[in-house]
């Protein structure tokens, strides 16, 4: 198996770079040795079949799985250089530089303007004004011309593709340098669909995007680079582990992928 | 049976086609008389509860009714004096209720922090493991008889943790020692129910706040604290309801002295205790000794009721609904 560093056509100056990451959740391994960067202000897809991992992958670019009882993470995530999972370094510094947004939208039971204002808040940053910051992340989001009449509202209030919208404001409201999206478009229709994906392009000029989708049309639209993965049994038993298979250009994965399991997966013939 | 499906032959074909009346209509084919028998058993269930509330409230409120014919209502509820039992009769009932008071808000200023503490550890902080050991434990303990807890006070937080330890100069009945007792007993149901209600609020949310940069003690006060509100307060508004109706510890603990309290550290006798210890089965139906008890009885639901309604109130004030 290839476990050496897969290189992309041009390598791009990175924010994240993962080595030999591989993620454990009691014994069972269910990604193995990921090497892998993700550049600056690009839009990075992570794809393949479900069960593969990707989201496993995504949650070890935050600390996320550290949540998860009983999961743990070889090898190292570099931010700038500096391994995530190292001795002194605090998850929740790690969290707010690189934020998450979910499948499922999951606004806070509270109002619109509390949402946005909830990370500012919690994370003590120092704002002159608090509903600059709450007008800036929803325009920020492509939200506020659609919510600026109902701030004290609930959040629950919006639909599902209104709520999601929200969580990326309330994501950008913390200043992130990374946001990781895990299919945030998985529960929304096709024109929800079409404004966050052009919202995402409108952010990679602010933030460097990490994206999970299914959808391998979106991933052809938005992402600069695509990272496919697959899970194939382990030598000695029957679980799947799950890992990278191939990292490229978009164009390149969707054009002509060096992987015959890549181009196999993205015409369709499995997965 | 009248339209077999599987059936060959020319006519199974055209009766497909052209279906004979009833096998178009919607009427039910089976009686389903157990359905209709679970329906009146539920229906019964929760006619006995209702009808059960009705009849105390009722056995309740007549002897009360007599009681008021003899003694002014005003005189009940401010005098200060309750002597129902000497030579000398007074019916004023605030003693009973500052008993009550003193030993309810004893009590809560235990339970509420330590009961509410222990939900946000078991379900926030504490890994697995923990958690499925204590909790059942938890569980256990609120089963313990209240009397168990009430020779407790007497017997040991009186005289040796209060008077030993601490160097408390409490009396041999205090409310104070009564109160502690009564709050402890009560941790295990506010920790048990609140714990309940924050398990019950989506790992999600938590996940998008630890996603922003929160650390665990901002997630828990500002996301599931809000979130289970609901589910807390009903906690403390049980925890609440029992410490005002709890009888044997404050029979037991408190004293049978029934005078205004001001000092925790006397003793002093709440509704409770007089009613468990003016109930002797002595007192003639109808005499107005009698109709005592009820008259304090009703005074203590009405208590409870009201204070039921002000939590729901404010319950539903602060709620987030997810
Ligand atoms: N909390 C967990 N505990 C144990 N195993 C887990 C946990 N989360 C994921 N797994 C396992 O890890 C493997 C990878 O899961 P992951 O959710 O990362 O896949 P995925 O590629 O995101 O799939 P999907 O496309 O369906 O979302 C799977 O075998 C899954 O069963
Ligand atoms: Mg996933």
């Amino acid at each position: 198996m290839d476990t050496g560093r897969i290189q992309a056509s041009e390598s791009p100056r990175a924010v994240l770079g993962c080595t030999d990451v591989s993620v454990y959740y009691g014994d069972f391994r269910a990604v193995n040795e990921v090497t892998m960067d993700i550049g600056v202000h690009e839009v990075t897809a992570l794809i393949g079949p479900s069960g593969c991992g990707k989201s496993t992958v995504l949650r070890s670019l935050n600390r996320m799985n550290d949540l998860i009882p009983g999961s743990r993470v070889t090898g190292t995530v570099a931010y700038h250089g500096q391994d995530i999972y190292g001795k002194d370094v605090d998850p929740i510094e790690v969290r707010r530089r690189i934020g998450m947004v979910f499948q499922k939208p999951n606004p806070f039971p509270k109002s619109i303007y509390d949402n946005v204002a909830y990370g500012p808040k919690v994370t003590g940053m120092k704002v002159s004004s608090m509903d600059d910051v709450v007008e800036e992340s929803l325009r920020g989001a492509a939200l506020w011309d659609e919510v600026k009449d109902k701030l004290k509202q609930s959040a629950y209030g919006l639909s599902g593709g209104q709520q999601q919208r929200l969580c990326i404001a309330r994501t950008i409201a913390v200043k992130p340098e990374v946001i990781l999206m895990d299919e945030p478009c998985s529960a929304l229709d096709p024109i929800a669909t079409a404004r966050i994906e052009d919202l995402m392009m409108e952010l990679k000029k602010d933030y460097t995007i990490v994206i999970v989708t299914h959808n391998m049309q979106q991933a052809a639209r938005v992402a600069d680079r695509t990272a496919f993965f697959t899970a194939e049994a382990a030598e000695g038993h029957g679980d799947r582990t799950g890992h990278l298979v191939e990292f490229d250009l978009t164009t390149k994965i969707f054009s002509n992928p060096s992987d015959n399991r890549t181009e196999d997966y993205i015409s369709g013939r499995f997965g | 049976m009248s339209h077999r499906s599987a059936g060959a032959g020319p006519s199974t074909v055209s009766r497909g086609l052209r279906p004979s009346p009833d096998r178009l209509s919607l009427r039910s084919t089976s009686p389903r008389r157990g359905e209709k028998a679970a329906f009146g058993f539920l229906v019964l269930a929760a006619a006995v509860s209702v009808l059960t509330t009705v009849g105390i409230v009722v056995s309740l409120a007549l002897p009360a009714v007599q009681f008021f014919r003899e003694v002014n209502v005003l005189d009940f509820l401010t005098g200060t004096s309750w002597t129902p039992r000497f030579t000398e009769k007074s019916y004023g009932v605030l003693p009973l209720i500052t008993g009550t008071l003193w030993t309810t808000g004893i009590a809560l200023a235990v339970c509420v922090p330590l009961g509410l503490g222990a939900a946000i550890y078991l379900s926030e902080y504490a890994s697995t493991g923990v958690r499925k050991t204590l909790k059942p434990i938890l569980e256990l303990l609120a089963g313990v008889p209240s009397v168990v807890y009430g020779l407790f006070a007497v017997t040991f937080v009186g005289p040796v943790v209060l008077k030993e330890w601490f160097g408390i100069q409490v009396q041999t009945f205090s409310v104070l020692a009564a109160g502690l007792v009564l709050g402890v007993m009560i941790i295990p149901t506010v920790a048990s129910l609140a714990e309940d209600a924050m398990s019950a609020v989506p790992r999600s949310l938590r996940e998008a706040s630890y996603g922003l940069g929160a650390n665990r003690m901002r997630t828990v006060l500002r996301v599931v604290f809000p979130a289970a509100v609901s589910g807390i307060a009903a906690s403390l508004v049980l925890a609440l309801s029992r410490a005002v109706g709890e009888t044997m510890i404050v029979a037991m603990a408190a004293g049978s002295q029934a005078k205004m309290v001001s000092d925790p550290l006397e003793g002093g006798q709440t509704m409770t205790g007089f009613i468990a210890s003016a109930a002797l089965g002595d007192s003639v139906q109808g005499s107005l000794q009698y109709n005592t008890l009820f008259a304090v009885g009703i005074t203590l639901f009405v208590l409870t009721l009201v204070i039921n309604l002000i939590s729901i109130r404010l319950v539903n004030r602060f709620r987030e609904i997810y």
